[in-house]
């Protein structure tokens, strides 16, 4: 925040300072308008809690997409990675289940594996981008070709599924609800919680910034710059690990087509919401309105039958763009500096 | 000139079976080119190849099958030209990665005279392949349909769940819609699941939203349908006569079809066995004592709890 403060100048501060933190809240509000004003039924209680849960798994990888991409990092394996551990993780409990029944264990088995797998996964790309010297967008690159043809492999080119044993353990993760939300929404919102406080308000989070602005002047200011880096990716890893927790209950499958684009996704997620594509400033707030935003689209679009199916796409790519400009674009200060 | 060269091939190949036989060698060497299986249907097709190859090359001791998968088109085109410069290939049974680059490369093989087999995608030219052999989109929209009619009356409300933006997704949709025409069922709306079961879950989770009275869903594909199902189950909307129609053969959905689920009562067949079919014909071209060359179009049978077992296979991933 107070990178942005002193980047926009004395001047405008104010005025920017206010466009730049409310651009993706009031986008968002426009689309909710949006979405009420094609059909009520938009803002029902059923398809809120819908949309909650569903962002809740870009939302959760956008997170931790916020502090890679804050210390001028990026990871492109995210979708890959959540495809690989949902069908390992599938593969374990199946095997678990001969020995220890569909109980608890044998979910908290395959979660456990899971952020193993996870903080692994995220380790691997970290240290090859700092220790192995390799651009991040390379060696994630790399990790996303690795991950898929993986789960591709595990599945034997067709798909993973749960052992019916369990599901019945394992659904409610998904689909039940605690006080009035559904579990998802939670794991979302305590994710959500951490991340701020991690980026904000720790010695760390202000390394990832540091870096993120100028990694040479981080390095010369005593900051161990690898060890923050690749702690960024681990981040995202655990990140991806907890998605994938949550995931996999909803329909206990995962095959090639599990998590496509979810990488795209999520660096949308995070740019939408203010942080910089280069690095040295990020927003956690900004990052889970972005994820809203982006599920809210598709989910608009098949509220309504105004547009052309073959169009999704384009509706939103010019939302992503427009969601962007609000905060970037000049207009604010331009018009400023005439009076 | 299709006849004379099959006969040609025939009296080629009695000619080479017969020196083989004596020698113990396989002479009739046939290649099998198709894209390396990404999704569930090209893995159960992968499957069905292999199977295919074990039984055939048991049944006749000359035919020698050669199977090879390419994960992309220039990799497949790359893999024709070794099928016929190494392995001398006698006939080429491919499903081509794409029409368009792939046509001058089978082209090549015809002219190294190699019987052609195409199967489900058709070359950019006419012309080239023998024998074709291919599933049948539009039958699959137009039997789901008909089913469809027989399940609901006038003022009915269905809900379609369509794949990826492709010409295939078309010929499916253009036909259901076609056969629905003037039954009196209202299609409220139409969106794109991609063949896939998450898209499948969300846009169906959506529809349920927005509409408060559905009575079946066309998903068209046994993935989407998973997703639907789940979808349903969620909202506790799986009752009351529900249905819903998917496409394919995947064997979960016709095992649950066997055990008389009612949420999925059928399937609509779109075999990933076609390859197997494909290569029977092509070794048929050279054992056969009648005439094999042609289009053969597989139908889009309709699977009940009657007909289910014949299309199960437990040991295929799909």
């Amino acid at each position: 925040m107070t990178a942005a403060a002193t980047n926009s100048g004395k001047k405008g501060q104010q005025m920017r300072f206010d466009i730049k933190t409310a651009g993706p809240a009031i986008a968002l509000i426009l689309l909710c308008i949006i979405g009420y004003l094609l059909n009520p039924a938009f803002l029902s209680e059923g398809n809120l809690a819908n949309l909650l849960t569903r962002s809740a798994f870009i939302g959760i990888i956008a997170i931790g997409a916020t502090f890679v991409i804050t210390a001028g990092g990026i990871d492109l394996s995210v979708g890959s990675m959540a495809a690989a551990i949902a069908g390992v993780m599938i593969i374990i409990m199946n095997s678990a289940v001969e020995t220890f029944g569909g109980g608890v264990t044998t979910v908290l088995i395959g979660a456990g594996s899971s952020i193993l797998l996870g903080l692994g996964a995220g380790w691997v790309n970290g240290i090859l981008t700092t220790k192995g010297k390799i651009e991040a967008f390379i060696v994630t690159l790399g990790t996303m070709g690795i991950y898929r043809s993986l789960v591709t492999y595990f599945a034997d080119g067709g798909t993973l599924s749960l052992d019916f044993a369990v599901r019945g353990t394992y659904r409610p993760i998904y689909y039940d609800s605690f006080i009035g939300l559904p579990i998802p929404v939670w794991v979302f919102a305590v994710v959500s919680v951490l991340g701020w406080l991690l980026l904000n308000r720790t010695a760390f989070g202000r390394y990832c910034t540091a870096i993120g602005s100028n990694e040479a002047v981080a390095v010369y200011s005593a900051i161990k710059v690898d060890r923050i880096k690749t702690m960024t990716y681990v981040i995202q890893g655990l990140c991806v690990s907890l998605a994938t927790i949550i995931y996999v209950p909803r329909l206990g499958s995962a095959s090639a087509s599990t998590g496509v684009m979810w990488e795209l996704e999520a660096i949308a997620a995070v740019i939408i919401g203010g942080t910089v594509l280069k690095g040295g400033y990020g927003r956690v707030g900004g990052t889970i309105l972005g994820a809203l935003i982006l599920t809210t689209i598709g989910n608009i679009l098949n509220f309504t039958d105004i547009i052309s199916n073959y169009l999704n796409g384009t509706m939103q790519g010019l939302i992503i763009i427009i969601a962007v400009w609000l905060q970037r674009g000049d207009w604010g200060s331009a018009r400023r500096k005439k009076t | 000139m299709k006849p004379i060269m099959t006969l040609g091939a025939i009296a080629l190949t009695g000619a080479l079976a017969f020196s083989g036989a004596t020698a113990q060698e396989r002479s009739i060497k046939i290649g099998v080119s198709y894209p390396t299986p990404t999704h569930a249907w090209a893995a159960g097709m992968n499957w069905h190849a292999e199977q295919a190859e074990i039984r055939l090359e048991a049944l006749y001791p000359d035919v020698d099958l050669i199977l090879i998968n390419s994960p992309d088109p220039s990799a497949q085109a790359s893999a024709l030209e070794d099928l016929v410069s190494i392995h001398q290939i006698d006939a080429l049974v491919v499903l081509p990665f794409e029409s368009e680059p792939l046509t001058d490369p089978v082209l090549n093989v015809k002219k190294s005279g190699a019987l052609i087999t195409v199967v489900d995608r058709g070359l950019s030219l006419p012309g080239i392949e023998d024998i074709y052999v291919a599933g049948n989109n539009p039958e699959l929209g137009r039997v789901s349909a008909v089913y469809m009619k027989t399940r609901l009356k006038e003022g009915d409300n269905i809900v379609v769940l369509r794949g990826i933006p492709t010409l295939i997704d078309n010929e499916r949709y253009d036909a259901f819609m076609a056969e629905i025409e003037g039954s009196g069922i209202n299609v409220l709306d139409q969106k794109h699941a991609n063949w896939n079961r998450d898209d499948g879950f969300e846009v169906m989770q959506d529809f349920l939203s927005r509409f408060p009275d559905i009575d079946a869903v066309w998903a068209q594909d046994d993935d989407i349908a998973i997703g639907v199902v789940a979808a349903l189950k969620q909202a506790g909307r799986d009752g009351n006569g529900m249905f819903v129609v998917g496409g394919a053969g995947m064997k979960e959905t016709i095992k649950s079809i066997m055990d008389g689920d009612e949420l999925i009562p059928v399937d609509v067949l779109y075999p990933p066995s076609m390859i197997a079919t494909a290569m029977d014909v092509t070794v048929a071209a050279f054992k056969s004592n009648g005439p094999v060359a042609g289009r053969y179009i597989l139908g889009a049978t309709l699977i009940t709890p009657e007909n289910a077992e014949a299309f199960y296979f437990p040991d295929s991933p799909f």
